[in-house]
């Protein structure tokens, strides 16, 4: 039993244990792991030759890296949860009060479960490794530390840092960790276990104490008393409130177990983690959200994998914003890169974003000068196209004119090997189209990267009925070494992320039309979860850029989808004027020149006389949301329906992490599921008849009403 | 670039870092087949003493290769190119990349010794008394920075004082040496604007990583009578070097692809010369100090048959412009025959291009390599001086 996860080696007095879960390439907490170190910790207790133990992971890269989430889904009641909780509290009680004591020697990630299990040792001990990092990420499943997080990890390292973890999910890196006392020392990767062994002898011997560093000044000022600390929860709710809009309850409960524990003791704060967290297993946001851990883990499988050719040299086309991003993404993926652009200073822009975005990285010590320069280097930029020569695979990211795409195919391919890919990063443009004047069409691949690239964890590829197998697994290849989330979807208009967002810009644009106000139709999406509204996001990518988008949509969607769509030109028309959105600070909203407090952006009342005039009438948000919601959801209903998408699975993760869809919603086909097929069909048949056959949902949905079916099982 | 502008933020790590990656972007070498990397460099970054490990470690040179710097003044990378070449025949490496790099914006600033000394006991100090003595029999001027001086160690004559001497004893006056760097600034100007140093890889730097593709030390507007009205630098009054008519302080880094031409073909690469020949001189730094080439070339030539008629492109190293006109008429005085004016430096020289100085022997061979293919030459004949009485020349054969 205790040996498929488990293992006890005796050094002197020393307990070891090694942590090393049987099938499995990480170490989890499981019942199996539970029951293991409830065993362990026994013969601890028993056995008086022992005088300290030491807990170490055989895996070569991580400690502990969470709870099972399987079997935590596996659990169908709130007395099962409960109980599952209760007996990790008592174990990690029992490893805290354990007679000897306890060291937890960490290399590579300690996450969730695995952190609060070391937080219950009495000595952390952590290597210096870039890999090694600590997180509490529950709060980003919709859940919370159960097995004592919320109680430990305040009284360790602070109320605010504590808060700051557990509510953000962040992660925290060696060098921060010593410095705000979440581990005691750090020491080398290959001294690990003999630096565990000293600090157990020093604990036995008493010539090392496990104290934390003395609380820094502020600390000190906010967190001693009860009435100062009242002011932090206060701070902290309000910025939770301000953030999740009310649509994640994680945090609230979190903050509420961290007071509750501090305020009227440990075992209340227990009691709170064990009901809060059974609670929490079962909403909607956190069913959605650990679908989609799931779904995005799955994706890193590349399934075209057995296809894939080596990737050592990547050309990129354009060094704006987008093609600085790619070579960023690229060279932390150790792939060289080189920038082609009109001329050499065009092409340098990638590198100023890149060294821009990595030292802040160096600023914060999470990446050395030296590696910031390693990287650097990985990108050069490049004035022609001869320098393409030996990249394996070229992606463009030039304006999105299918003329000048066509150019620098021709040109690229005149340069290029036969079997070097190209990619092009086009948001909208078919990539059948593209690849019409290619000489080698089976070597043509969409790769669709979301701005900001580093931060935007979607890659969309697009193949089209002529992209070779190789094609794709070298693609998918790339984007897994570029550390994103790719899903593959097949060719037309917008292809799939495009085509969604297309439709619901379309809409609000519609809604102005008939007289809604800008800032009530961003608030009421920003409300239902959206990062941001649809205006904000008109004046971010570029008021022209939308324009284009519909015109491109305007030409071809209709025939493809056979339905009559309503399509607003007011983009055009905004763009026509002079419109672009904040890069020239006009659009639909006004920007303030200095950030700052009390600096922030207003609408832009004049815009009102491109759609009807300042006469406005007030909608309510859940009109608002309806429309906009809905609409998005049921064109990502036809993309499945049309086979653009291949599966509900790819449809989520493609809205929630390329557009912003909302995560606790879990994307369109988990909303869809969680409303209920039926309910959907018929709110798309109201908004139908009010406001014409856009509406109309596909065969699909209205097949699964009937029958009531869900995309998931 | 002249040292305190464009590289004024750089070390000579991130000089050499850059020259790497240039190389290996212009080559399209596959950087898994460098068997080693040699790289020349004279004052030190004391964080990089091994400058060329750091440097081939950030260029993305896997790590697996060694890398080691040298220090031989102003022929480091000529003996960085020199080593190489040993390593190759030796059977010992394939491909060798040998360059060189100098940032002199960058010159170590120390304590003085005495300073030094005794900051090296307070690292074991612990209270506040054990600090103050640090200062305890110390004046204020004891507190002053030592700037290291281009001054030779063993004679403590300035390099410039040297230069100047050694065109007195050669009968080189002020004038011919104005002429002489004029000549070395038209050259260089005209070779820019007709595209010539196409050897220069552009640098990028943060945070603008606006690309630096030129030198900024050629004077294209130059003029005798600017250049008469400059006061002797360092023989004040009466000397003839000056700040115009000396190679002035610079940053800058050089890389050279190196490899035998049997592994040349087994990769594809067609060379543009083969190294044929090559020695090194030494002579009594306090009299001869820079006029190494005098020495070097002839035995050089001597060695494969040659004379000087034979040489169809020259590229020597302009220290001083005393001290080149000082080598010529050396040469000239030894009967070695002279050096045809529109053969050398065609490109221009250290004096208007700069000197960097652990960089500028593999500058004399890409522009020597270059100019035979550009001139059409078959032999070109590579030469320069450097302190402690050192002095290098090297023949090489168009490919």
């Amino acid at each position: 039993m205790i040996q498929d996860y488990l293992d006890i080696e005796f050094h002197d007095a020393t307990a070891v244990i090694w942590i090393d879960e049987q099938g499995s390439s990480v170490n989890r907490l499981n019942r199996r792991a539970l029951s293991a170190f409830e065993e362990v910790l026994s013969e601890l207790d028993s056995n008086d030759d022992i005088s300290a133990a030491v807990f170490i992971s055989r895996k070569p890269a991580s400690f502990i890296v969470g709870a099972d989430l399987n079997m935590l889904q596996a659990l169908e009641t709130k007395k099962e949860v409960r109980s599952l909780v209760r007996d990790g509290h008592r174990l990690t009680a029992r490893l805290q009060t354990l007679r000897i004591p306890t060291v937890a020697a960490m290399h590579g990630p300690a996450m969730g479960g695995g952190l609060e299990m070391a937080l219950a040792c009495t000595y952390r001990l952590c290597t210096q490794h870039p890999a090694t990092k600590f997180a509490l990420p529950e709060v980003k499943l919709g859940l919370l530390p159960a097995i004592g997080g919320t109680q430990r990890l305040p009284r360790l390292i602070g109320l605010q840092e504590a808060l700051g973890m557990m509510l953000t999910g962040k992660n925290v890196y060696p060098h921060k960790a010593k410095r705000i006392g979440l581990v005691n020392a750090t020491t080398f990767h290959p001294g690990l276990l003999d630096a565990a062994l000293s600090a157990a002898k020093g604990l036995v011997s008493g010539t090392l104490s496990s104290s934390r560093p003395p609380s820094g000044f502020g600390e000190k000022l906010l967190e001693s008393t009860t009435l100062s600390r009242r002011l932090i929860y206060q701070k902290a709710e309000s910025t939770v409130q301000r953030e999740s809009k009310g649509n994640y309850p994680a945090p609230l409960k979190i903050l509420d177990c961290v007071q509750t524990g501090l305020e009227e003791g440990i075992d209340s704060g227990l009691q709170m983690e064990e009901s809060h967290f059974s609670d929490l297993v079962f909403t909607r946001e956190s069913k959605a959200l650990v679908r989609l851990f799931f779904s995005q883990q799955a994706s890193s499988t590349n399934p075209f994998g057995e296809h894939a050719r080596p990737i050592n040299s990547v050309g990129l086309l354009g060094a704006g914003l987008m093609g600085g991003g790619i070579a960023q993404v690229s060279a932390e993926g150790g792939v060289n890169v080189r920038v082609k652009d009109l001329d050499l200073e065009h092409a340098a822009i990638a590198k100023k974003v890149t060294w821009e975005n990595l030292s802040k990285r160096v600023e914060k010590r999470i990446l050395s000068s030296f590696d910031r320069d390693v990287l650097m280097e990985r990108i050069q930029p490049v004035a022609a196209y001869d320098a393409l020569a030996s990249a394996d695979l070229v992606i463009e990211a030039v304006p999105e004119q299918l003329t000048l795409k066509h150019t620098v195919l021709l040109e690229t391919e005149g340069a290029i090997d036969p079997g070097c890919i190209f990619a092009s990063n086009t948001s909208s443009i078919p990539i059948s189209q593209i690849a019409e004047q290619s000489l080698r069409p089976e070597n043509v691949v969409g790769m669709h990267y979301f701005s900001p690239v580093p931060q935007m964890p979607l890659l969309e590829i697009v193949r089209t009925p002529h992209t070779s197998l190789d094609t794709l697994g070298t693609a998918y290849a790339l984007g897994l070494m570029q550390g994103k989330t790719p899903i593959v979807v097949n060719d037309g208009p917008g292809f799939y992320t495009t085509r969604i967002l297309a439709l619901y810009m379309n809409e609000a644009l519609l809604l102005l039309e008939e007289g809604a106000r800008i800032d009530e139709v961003d608030r009421a999406m920003v409300q239902w979860g959206f990062p941001m509204g649809p205006f904000a996001l008109f004046d971010l990518v570029g008021i022209d850029v939308g324009a284009k988008i519909t015109e491109v949509m305007r030409e071809q969607l209709p025939e493809f989808t056979h339905r009559t769509l309503k399509i607003s030109n007011a983009a055009s028309r905004l763009k026509d004027a002079g419109y672009s959105g904040q890069k020239s600070n006009l659009g639909f909203f006004s920007y303030p020149k200095t950030k700052g407090r009390g600096s922030k952006k207003e609408v832009n009342q004049t815009i009102y006389a491109f759609f009807g005039g300042p006469e406005r009438a007030s909608l309510s948000a859940a009109q608002i949301q309806e429309r906009l919601g809905l609409i998005m959801v049921n064109e990502a209903l036809y993309c499945l329906e049309e086979g653009i998408l291949s599966n509900p699975t790819d449809g989520d993760i493609g809205a929630v992490f390329g557009l912003g869809f909302p995560p606790f919603r879990g994307g369109p086909f988990q909303y869809v599921d969680t409303e209920t097929t039926p309910a959907i069909a018929s709110r798309l048949a109201r908004l139908r008849y009010q406001h014409g056959a856009r509406f109309q949902a596909p065969a699909l949905l209205t097949e699964m009403a009937v029958s009531d079916t869900r995309f998931y099982s | 670039m002249r040292s305190g502008t464009a590289f004024a933020q750089c070390t000579s790590y991130d000089l050499a870092r850059m020259a790497l990656r240039g190389l290996l972007t212009r080559t399209d070498l596959n950087p898994e087949v460098v068997d080693r990397i040699i790289m020349g460099s004279v004052v030190q970054n004391v964080k990089t003493p091994n400058v060329a490990r750091d440097a081939a470690l950030a260029a993305g040179i896997p790590k697996s290769v060694p890398a080691f710097t040298i220090s031989m003044a102003c022929i480091s990378s000529n003996q960085a190119i020199a080593s190489s070449t040993e390593l190759i025949q030796g059977g010992h490496a394939k491909v060798v990349i040998a360059g060189g790099t100098e940032c002199l914006s960058d010159v170590p600033i120390l304590f003085q010794k005495k300073v030094r000394e005794k900051l090296f006991k307070a690292r074991k100090y612990k209270t506040p008394k054990e600090y103050l003595s640090v200062v305890k029999g110390l004046s204020p001027s004891d507190l002053l920075p030592d700037t290291p001086a281009i001054a030779e160690f063993s004679t403590g004559e300035s390099m410039g004082e040297s230069a100047d001497r050694l065109a007195a004893l050669y009968d080189v006056p002020r004038e011919a040496q104005d002429a002489f760097a004029m000549y070395s600034h038209k050259a260089a100007a005209r070779a820019q604007i007709e595209g010539f140093l196409s050897q220069i890889t552009p640098a990028h730097l943060p945070p603008s990583f606006v690309p630096l593709y030129q030198d900024n030390g050629i004077r294209k507007d130059t003029s005798l009578d600017k250049l008469r009205t400059l006061k002797p630098a360092f023989h004040k009054p009466f000397g003839s070097v000056t700040a115009g008519n000396a190679s002035f302080l610079t940053d800058g880094a050089s890389a050279a692809l190196l490899m035998s031409s049997s592994q040349a073909n087994a990769l594809g690469y067609v060379p543009k010369v083969t190294i044929r020949n090559y020695t090194f001189v030494a002579q009594d730094p306090g009299d001869e100090l820079l006029l190494g080439p005098a020495y070097a070339i002839p035995r050089v030539l001597q060695a494969s048959g040659l004379s000087l008629q034979d040489i169809d492109v020259f590229e020597l190293h302009e220290a001083f412009a005393g001290q080149v006109l000082a080598v010529l008429e050396a040469l000239r005085r030894n009967g070695d025959g002279s050096i045809p004016m529109d053969k050398l430096n065609a490109w221009g020289g250290s004096l208007s291009i700069g000197h960097p100085f652990g960089a500028t022997g593999t500058r004399l061979l890409m522009h020597a390599a270059d100019r035979l293919h550009h001139e059409d030459g078959k032999w070109g004949l590579i030469a320069a001086c450097a302190a402690g009485g050192l002095g290098h020349a090297m023949l090489i054969e168009r490919s």
